[in-house]
């Protein structure tokens, strides 16, 4: 993929990336709120209706999608999540933004005119329908990420039925990925020290030697926790936490969102 | 007579990219007994440590924990040897990898049963013992590596092992850490094998000391003998600190 | 390449989400077989691998800069199936804690990369393998092709996605015009960086590589005291 990368990334390095360094603890926003204290599968089932509420949402019932953005707003306040930080986050969709962009003045269809400019009809929905769902995903994500930690929305995932192995590697992932991020930006220092900026095609060989490098050490660290696990006798499980069952109550707490959504949207279906 | 705690006999390993570590290795330790194992970087010392419980597997040669062979295909043995022998690895980060480390140090108790309340009390005494109750549910990543490696130990505690082996327990610990560790070492009534470059160390510790180069043993002695052996000590690129002597 | 909420309409990306899922429990198997017990935390390491590396600019030119999709290399270095699962996993944690993906599109991203990208990779690293004689270079020269395949068969999967249930007003044929074209041009450096890798870790560490099998030789014993 290519992407652009920012100005102060430019001048000095190149690693640094919307990739957080510690992830999931830096993500994680800790406030005491409805939204934290949600159990994290109630909160992803709640997350995944809302979403599809929105997408199969017309553009053009854009009344529909001002509600859904109040909601979402109320969401962020009631969380406790600054307006700014979730904007910041949400510039990771920016390369679809420009994609939806371009929509409006390429394509086939009734057009029309906005000043000098011609725009066609259906282009210009379908840019504003990919923007306004794709914000909507990106922010659901970002209030689901900053409101609960990566540990626990892991946890939720294995509530909801994600294979064993799947979330033991995924759990590995987390608590490695400082560890392997950490050696790689040794690495990178390491290679700073001695003088050494990438700046073009004729340095990969150095920094695709690194990534093997890290393959080495990732592998090689693998198999050592493998042999750590093994010497206190594991056989194949990571223990379990004990189940809790989670009442009707707070189901209902957490769907209220999706809830209010889809009566919304019926609403205007019905209204029609 | 009691059977050894650890027995190995011609014991011979080479890792999976063809570089031979240990070339027959022979070395008995009985019940009780704190033995050093010292030599150089790269003699092999880690490797036959994660020999002891069957995690590498032996292809050459035979290793006896209280008289049971450590045989790879006997998981029901292995499981028992496992219980029996407890590691502690040279780098803190491979012996952690549980999300916090009060989950870390269940690991192994809840593998061999435990549950519970009585899980729990295990997990709280093991911390207690090195000193980290409150970090208990911190995630071992937000840990000093100092910390990481206490926590290590306590990870090993908890399984209440006969023989307890160390890989370099000393090593990155502030002076502090490093006699409480080596009280809690004298306070257990436990066989204990401890690698180390700590010469100080395992002359405080261990009655007794081998050495470890290029695969085999090349010195067995009490410590004493082997520290004071200037020429031994030289061949194997050890040395003694600046200003410690022992008399 | 990460597709968002509402790019692709909700039945599309239902099916994608249930073919991914029958995907994910099929290399599920395929890795029980090939990495017994060891499954776990190797797989977890190389998810981490994967991740860590897709973090790794490599400049282009004139502060563009490109980073590795990964698919072909995580094929060749532990197999099909633990790369399948590491990639997932990848994308999975990238939807649901950096919003990098939809999570409604999360079928269609794991189809895309994880299936596509690893199958079609490591399908065309066999059949290089087999036309080269059996050497250490060829294994690089494989997993080179390998990586720059790998790239457009992924687009080219988006681009069916976007057939099926496209929702932007640009014709199919624009997409696969533009898509296939950037990245094959994506894909020749997917090709060098994955060439370049596998050399330098078939260099040190030739048994850790999946795709190539060393033999190991007779042990020593020398005299001790
Ligand atoms: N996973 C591995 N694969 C291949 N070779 C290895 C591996 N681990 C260690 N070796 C090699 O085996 C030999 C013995 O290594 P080992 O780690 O046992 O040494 P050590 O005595 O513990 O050294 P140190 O004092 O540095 O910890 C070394 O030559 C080392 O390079
Ligand atoms: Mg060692």
């Amino acid at each position: 993929m290519v992407r652009n990368i920012n100005k102060i990334e430019i001048s000095h390095t190149e690693l640094g990336h919307h990739h957080g360094h510690d992830v999931g603890e830096r993500l994680y926003l800790h406030r005491h709120s409805i939204v934290h204290s949600l159990p994290p599968h109630v909160k992803i089932v709640a997350a995944f209706m809302f979403l599809f509420v929105v997408i199969s949402t017309s553009i053009t019932q854009w009344q529909l999608f001002i509600f859904y953005f109040s909601l979402i707003l109320l969401t962020l306040t009631v969380a406790k999540i600054p307006i700014k930080l979730a904007a910041t986050r949400s510039l990771i969709e920016i390369p679809f933004v420009l994609f939806a962009v371009l929509m409006p003045f390429f394509g086939t269809g009734e057009q029309f005119s906005i000043g000098p400019v011609d725009l066609y009809r259906a282009g210009l929905l379908a840019g504003l329908s990919i923007v306004g769902k794709g914000t909507i995903g990106v922010l659901i994500a970002i209030i689901l990420s900053t409101s609960t930690t990566a540990r626990e929305i892991l946890r939720g995932l294995e509530k909801l039925k994600l294979p064993q192995l799947m979330v033991q590697i995924a759990s590995f992932m987390l608590r490695y990925v400082n560890v392997v991020t950490d050696e790689m930006e040794r690495m990178r220092v390491a290679r700073a020290s001695r003088g050494f900026e990438a700046t073009g095609i004729k340095h990969w060989k150095i920094l695709a030697t690194a990534a093997a490098a890290l393959f080495i050490r990732s592998y090689e660290r693998g198999e050592r926790v493998h042999l750590a696990m093994l010497s206190r006798g594991y056989d194949g499980v990571l223990p379990h936490e004990e189940v809790t069952k989670v009442s009707v109550k707070i189901w209902i707490k957490a769907l209220t969102l999706p809830f209010l959504a889809l009566l919304a949207h019926l609403l205007m279906i019905v209204w029609k | 007579m009691l059977e050894p705690s650890l027995k190995i006999e011609e014991l011979a390993f080479a890792y999976p990219d063809g570089n031979q570590a240990l070339f027959g290795v022979n070395l008995v330790i009985n019940k009780g007994e704190r033995v050093a194992l010292l030599g150089p970087n790269g003699a092999g010392k880690t490797t036959l440590v994660m020999h002891l419980n069957g995690i590498h597997e032996t292809t050459h040669g035979k290793i006896f924990v209280s008289g049971q062979l450590v045989d790879a295909q006997d998981k029901e043995g292995l499981k028992k040897i496992r219980s029996q022998v407890g590691i502690v690895f040279q780098d803190p980060d491979d012996q952690l990898f549980m999300p916090t480390v009060g989950e870390d140090v269940a690991f192994g108790p809840y593998n061999m049963g435990l549950r519970g309340a009585e899980l729990e009390k295990v997990v709280t005494k093991a911390l207690a013992l090195v000193g980290m109750s409150e970090y208990k549910d911190r995630p071992p990543h937000h840990l000093s590596f100092g910390q990481r490696r206490r926590v290590a130990v306590a990870t090993v505690l908890a399984m209440k092992p006969e023989i307890l082996v160390l890989d370099e327990p000393s090593s990155n610990l502030d002076p502090a850490s490093r006699r409480e560790l080596a009280d809690i070492l004298r306070s257990l009534d436990v066989t204990v094998v401890m690698v180390t470059h700590d010469m100080p160390y395992a002359y405080e510790l261990c009655e007794r000391a081998v050495i470890l180069s290029q695969g085999i043993i090349v010195a067995d002695d009490k410590t004493k003998n082997v520290l004071t052996n200037e020429k031994l000590l030289k061949d194997n690129r050890l040395e003694l600190p600046v200003g410690f002597s022992i008399n | 390449m990460h597709i968002p909420d509402g790019f692709i309409d909700l039945p599309t990306s239902g099916i994608f989400a249930a073919a991914s899922a029958a995907g994910i429990a099929l290399s599920l198997k395929g890795a029980k077989k090939s990495l017994d017990e060891k499954s776990a935390p190797l797989a977890g390491l190389t998810a981490t691998f994967i991740f860590a590396v897709q973090m790794l600019n490599f400049p282009v030119a004139a502060g563009t800069s490109g980073h590795l999709l990964g698919g072909a290399l995580a094929a060749v270095l532990v197999g099909p199936y633990a790369a399948t699962l590491a990639l997932s996993v990848v994308l999975l944690m990238q939807s649901f804690l950096f919003a990098d993906g939809g999570l409604s599109a999360l079928g269609l991203n794991i189809f895309n990369m994880a299936f596509i990208g690893v199958w079609v990779g490591y399908g065309f690293f066999l059949l290089i393998r087999k036309l080269l004689p059996k050497t250490k270079s060829s294994i690089t020269i494989a997993a080179s092709i390998a990586g720059l395949l790998s790239v457009p068969a992924a687009a080219t999967g988006f681009v069916l996605q976007y057939a099926i249930g496209g929702t932007a007003t640009f014709s199919v044929q624009t997409v696969l015009a533009a898509m296939v074209g950037t990245h094959v041009l994506i894909g020749i450096g997917e090709a060098i960086i994955t060439g370049l890798a596998v050399g330098a870790v078939m260099a040190s560490r030739s048994d850790l590589v999946y795709g190539w099998r060393g033999n190991s030789s007779l042990l020593e014993i020398r005299k001790s005291i």
